[in-house]
């Protein structure tokens, strides 16, 4: 499953994705604190610096950038012309936006889907004094990523049965069917786990782990 | 606690949610926009599962993308489409898909569809627009009631969706699997 992680050789891309998402978040306080337009270019500066160090693209970044700029424009544009607001405002807004989603951007593209997956998990360690267990989290998001491919090809796979069948715009006939595999497949997949020795009571937690049942 | 079989099922429906962003929009005929299908996944994820299995589910999803998935429709993915100005929306899918289940799980246990209606209305659209409005107001710095206004446009369209997960949910139910609190 590829991410939209586009690997260089570079300090970036190297630096752990802790330090990169603590990195955004503290800079994304400090722009919004910052009055008018140097927060904009602030995070613009530091954007710019982090694109030439990560040897990124700078056209593949940018076309990142697209989709919420020009959102931000027409928001924004609808906004001064209805209340007559300075246009000038309207334009620090929408650059200190977009040079945030930049840096956003940045971390996305350096680093690995993964390495997020571990940090997340290591977060999730954070919250286990509440009940939440990141060994469970994390193999749900592992499994998740595996099944992406699978369930896109199940979608596919009904709708094309569907039209075969001239059924296509009935959207019942589409979801019933994908739902009702996506439930039996649960428990050929719940099998394959227990049978290559996954046992949910292993991590730490005081869970009977009876197969088929739920304990709230 | 979750059971091997509770964790699958979260999963599965984490990637139904990225499936249905990667699969064509579905073409409805008498609308002119064709429909993605990513909010109707979110109710399902609630009607189905519950509301814990389900708020996991979406979560799930929501992680992905911020790890760097291109899971949001148009192929869209990280933290900086998540941060982008109709970030909210996405961001409040989880609490959606939590209170549709819990709603499901008090208000639309059988197969009644105007019920599951009912239900995936009031977490699906009302909870997703509590979530994406206040954030197009904060973050975005959108004047509330011109947030409020341009959500509307896309009212319609979500209330077509709450129909399809109520048909498509009471046609679950009816198939009898998994009742929602196995």
């Amino acid at each position: 499953m590829l991410g939209l992680y586009l690997h260089r050789e570079s300090v970036i891309h190297r630096l752990p994705a802790g330090v990169k998402l603590g990195g955004l978040l503290l800079v994304t306080m400090v722009v919004l604190a910052l009055p008018g337009a140097w927060g904009a270019l602030a995070a613009g500066f530091i954007g710019a610096a982090a694109l030439v160090t990560a040897r990124l693209p700078a056209g593949r970044v940018l076309a990142e950038l697209r989709t919420p700029v020009v959102m931000l424009t027409l928001l924004f544009g609808f906004q001064s012309l209805l209340a007559g607001g300075g246009w000038e405002e309207t334009a620090v807004a929408i650059a200190r936006f977009a040079a945030l989603i930049l840096l956003a951007t940045l971390v996305t593209l350096t680093t690995r889907v993964m390495d997020m997956v571990d940090l997340f998990e290591w977060l999730f360690g954070l919250l286990r004094p509440v009940g939440v267990n990141p060994a469970k989290m994390a193999l749900m998001l592992a499994l998740t990523i595996r099944f992406i491919p699978l369930l896109g090809d199940q979608v596919r796979e009904v709708r094309m049965a569907q039209r075969a069948r001239g059924v296509e715009r009935n959207i019942a006939a589409l979801f019933v069917p994908l739902l009702v595999k996506i439930l039996t497949m649960a428990d050929d997949l719940t099998a394959a786990l227990e049978a290559r020795g996954y046992d949910p009571a292993d991590s730490g937690t005081k869970e009977t782990g009876t197969k088929n049942s739920t304990q709230r | 606690m979750l059971s091997t079989r509770d964790l699958v099922l979260c999963a599965l429906f984490a990637a139904l949610l990225g499936g249905l962003g990667m699969a064509p929009p579905i073409p409805l005929g008498f609308l002119p926009v064709p429909i993605t299908a990513q909010t109707l996944g979110v109710m399902l994820a609630g009607t189905i599962l519950g509301a814990r299995r389900g708020g996991i589910a979406a979560l799930l999803f929501v992680l992905l993308v911020a790890a760097g998935l291109p899971l949001l429709a148009g192929g869209r993915g990280g933290i900086g489409a998540l941060m982008g100005p109709t970030g909210g929306f996405v961001l409040a899918w989880p609490v959606a898909a939590f209170i549709t289940g819990w709603l499901a799980e008090r208000f639309a246990t059988t197969a009644n569809p105007i019920r599951l209606f009912a239900v995936s209305v009031l977490g699906g659209i009302l909870v997703v627009y509590a979530g994406g409005i206040p954030w197009l107001w904060l973050v975005a710095g959108l004047p509330i009631d011109k947030a409020v206004f341009g959500s509307l446009a896309f009212v319609p369209g979500d209330l077509i969706k709450a129909g399809i997960a109520a048909v498509a949910a009471s046609g679950v139910r009816r198939a009898g699997i998994l009742p929602i609190h196995a």
